[in-house]
């Protein structure tokens, strides 16, 4: 999946969207994005990188400084927000607290102007969606907070917008009950076939629900694409670290040949890797492969790339183990290994063969990224 | 077998004692501590509020003049059947008692007390006092004796006076206070409209209470919205400004506000020269000299507990109102402002309380015609010394109070009441 979208199949458009608050510096730097009709696409990104101030431009409660927002074709720059028929989901649920949850729901149809009966039609169906049912005659503060999150929800869906913006609305809920909420709200954007733009900061849940993923840093998209396609192939150092479990190995490029080029380690060994974004021979480069593709001992001995490393610690998780090594003198350099393929053997300073193949690594640009 | 044990028997500890006693041992420690803890200030509390509103509510009711220095005419006019005039007996009683009154220097007392119910009590009974003891000539009734000393002895109002009073309570300084009269059968009348007083005096407090309440919200609730959405730092600043009158005195506020509003004061003189009036606008010693004022001083009272209850409401409530499709000022009134209610309530309530006792302001800034209640009160203390009319007026005020957060709570619910 590319950035290739064809403009008839957007629903939403930026084009050349820049924000700023104080007229110094931009926290949306330069936006061109469009979400496509029916697609669940995530803004991922830490905290100040932008991703929540697009979705306040979208929503209308910021204004773009520069550059325009389309929906359905339609400029919406002075569109005010209560005219853009977008609904919306927030992270405190925003549920009115002087309401039922009935009231809660029925607040937007009212204001469409449609019948009683329409009106409670449409309540009773949204909340059999999200399965609260009995619960319509209770007030918000009675409830608890997965169940008012789906209240939000089924409010921000009970007019039918076509397009739902949902700004960290799984933040404040316990972990079980988000990964619940996560499946939830998948499948009723699969059900509805509704445009979902959803804000989190969480990676684990923007991989486990979009169709694709924004990754954001310093106003800036650094990856768009589908969840598999940002954790496989991570086109800078960034989106490598931000998304899943990493190791990164520096070294300096000495080679390139095609899609491959040669790294240097410091220690003076040579890897071969993928060459996705490297400079000229001599520039510095960090490598990204990930812990499940990395092979130890014998499994290794088919691999392009084998180094010796020394066992620096063993991390229980009840279904896998990791191992920490420290590989060409680089230390914190994790392994996944399945329980059933430990070898009993193995104690922390034994050395062993790591290894892997040079498609599995990626020479990446030589930001250093902190954790 | 322990199990067996514990299934039917009481749970007991480890030392056999049981266990609902060990608790309650425990938690009887605990409220001990807790009370001792709340102790001195109930303690404080009690003696310098409670006693002296009970004390206050007594002395509304209190009449003990005439039945401690006229004891043998309390006790022998109570058999009286109140036709005609009293018997030989009581006028004999009268005697005895005038005489002792006289040794004692006690007259003074009664007669004041008699003569609040009808003027001129005071001299007949400073006249009669100086005759005392009586010297009779033999067979000559006291009766006909006392006629001929006055004959206002002689009318039976006057003995109704006493034997009314001659009960060590009174609910005459609390029907005067409601411009009511005591009919000879006993029962409450309205007074005639000439003498009435009270009625509009509580009126009037109420009135301007009220105005005063409202204004103070209409101006206070949007300098609370506009500091509750201000970023903190700047929010800071201005609450100092709102809280900035709290530390001066309201002696000195008031003070000010005459330096201001009079006649030839700073606004008056400002408008005069820039031509926008002709001759000085009236705006001291009248009831818009006390608005303002009131309204000035009372303003923090509504503002405070508004912006903390304006505070504590999410600015996505209004976001989510409007993403529903609803106009932003309509969205403020569905939404925002029903979230306010509690706090602007708890204001209002406060500011209206505290009006309705007001006493330095109205009494500074104000015309006869802005004497609230607690003026009189001051009055019947300080100048006349009818500490039972004080009474009886701070006790209405009190009730007039308590039924209004009575019945304020019962519209807007006392547990919705945020004070912040």
């Amino acid at each position: 999946m590319g950035n290739s979208t064809p403009a008839s199949d957007a629903l939403v458009s930026f084009r050349g969207v820049q924000k700023s608050y104080d007229g110094e510096s931009l926290i949306v730097k330069h936006l061109d994005l469009d979400i496509r009709r029916g697609e669940f696409l995530t803004m991922l990104g830490p905290s100040g990188s932008g991703k929540t101030t697009c979705l306040m431009m979208l929503a209308g409660f910021e204004t773009p400084t520069h550059g325009e927002i389309r929906l359905d074709g339609q400029l919406l720059n002075n569109v005010p927000p209560h005219k853009r028929n977008i609904g919306m989901v927030f992270q405190n649920y925003a549920l009115f607290p002087h309401m039922t949850v009935a009231e809660n729901l029925a607040y937007p149809l009212t204001l469409r102007k449609m019948n009683k009966s329409e009106i409670a039609e449409r309540v009773k169906k949204a909340l059999g969606m999200v399965k609260l049912d009995a619960l319509a005659h209770r007030y918000p503060g009675q409830m608890s907070g997965g169940q008012q999150q789906r209240v939000a929800l089924a409010r921000a869906l009970v007019f039918e917008p076509q397009l739902v913006l949902m700004d960290e609305p799984l933040g404040a809920l316990d972990k079980q009950l988000r990964e619940h909420m996560q499946l939830e709200i998948k499948h009723i954007h699969e059900n509805l076939g509704i445009t979902v733009v959803y804000v989190t900061h969480d990676q684990g849940e923007a991989l486990t629900m979009s169709d694709r993923v924004a990754v954001f840093k310093d106003g800036v998209i650094q990856q768009i694409d589908a969840a598999n396609v940002l954790y496989e192939a991570p086109v800078n150092s960034f989106v490598a670290n931000f998304i899943g479990e990493n190791n990164t190995l520096h070294g300096e490029v000495v080679d390139v040949a095609g899609q491959h080029c040669a790294v240097r380690l410091a220690s003076g060994e040579v890897v071969k890797a993928s060459a996705i974004c490297v400079g000229r021979n001599g520039e510095p480069t960090s490598m990204s492969i990930r812990p499940e593709r990395v092979r130890l001992n014998r499994l290794a001995e088919a691999c392009e790339n084998r180094l010796k490393a020394k066992l620096a610690e063993f991390i229980y998780f009840g279904d896998h183990v990791r191992l920490r090594l420290d590989v060409a003198g680089q230390s914190g350099f994790m392994v996944k290994v399945p329980v059933g393929e430990l070898d009993s053997s193995w104690k922390t300073g034994d050395m062993l063969d790591v290894g892997w193949m040079a498609r599995d690594i990626r020479a990446l640009d030589s930001a250093i990224v902190s954790h | 077998m322990s199990e067996t044990m514990t299934m039917n028997a009481p749970l007991t500890a480890a030392d056999g004692e049981s266990l609902k006693v060990k608790l309650a041992r425990e938690r009887r420690n605990k409220q001990l501590k807790a009370i001792a803890l709340v102790a001195p200030l109930a303690l404080f509390l009690l003696l310098t509020f409670l006693v002296p509103i009970a004390m206050l509510l007594k002395r509304s009711v209190d009449n003990p003049e005439v039945i401690t220095y006229l004891p043998q005419t309390s006790a022998a006019i109570a058999g009286w059947d109140r036709r005609g005039l009293p018997s030989e007996t009581v006028f004999a009683a009268m005697a005895r008692d005038l005489t002792v009154a006289k040794e004692q220097k006690t007259v003074p007392e009664i007669s004041k007390r008699l003569n609040m119910d009808i003027s001129g009590f005071r001299s007949l009974i400073q006249r009669s006092a100086r005759k005392m003891p009586l010297e009779l000539a033999p067979g000559e009734s006291v009766r006909d004796h006392f006629i001929a000393i006055d004959e206002r002895w002689g009318d039976p109002d006057h003995w109704h006076v006493i034997a009314k009073n001659a009960k060590s309570w009174t609910p005459y300084y609390l029907y005067s206070a409601m411009d009511l009269r005591e009919t000879k059968a006993g029962t409450p009348e309205l007074a005639p409209e000439e003498e009435r007083a009270f009625l509009s005096i509580f009126g009037r407090t109420l009135w301007m209470s009220m105005w005063i309440t409202l204004f103070s919200v209409l101006l206070g609730y949007p300098v609370a919205y506009w500091l509750a959405n201000l970023p903190a730092r700047k929010s800071n600043l201005l609450m100092i400004l709102v809280l900035l009158p709290f530390w001066t005195s309201v002696l000195v506020r008031v003070a000010s506000w005459i330096v201001l509003l009079q006649q030839e004061g700073l606004i008056n003189s400002a408008l005069m020269g820039l031509g926008i009036i002709g001759e000085p606008l009236q705006l001291a010693f009248n009831r818009t000299g006390v608005y303002i004022a009131m309204v000035h001083i009372l303003l923090p009272f509504v503002i405070l507990p508004a912006y903390s209850v304006m505070k504590s409401i999410p600015p996505t409530y209004m976001r989510a109102a409007i993403s529903l499709g609803d106009h932003p000022f309509a969205a403020f009134w569905k939404i925002y402002f029903p979230q306010t209610v509690a706090g602007v309530a708890a204001g209002a309530l406060l500011v209206f309380i505290m009006c309705m006792g007001y006493y330095i302001t109205p009494a500074l800034l104000g015309g006869p015609q802005e004497q609230m209640v607690s003026y009189y009160v001051a009055f019947y203390t300080n100048v006349t010394i009818n500490w039972g009319m004080a009474a009886a007026l701070g006790s209405l005020l009190l009730v007039a109070t308590m039924t209004l957060y009575a019945v304020y709570s019962k519209l807007v619910g006392a547990n919705k009441l945020s004070l912040g």
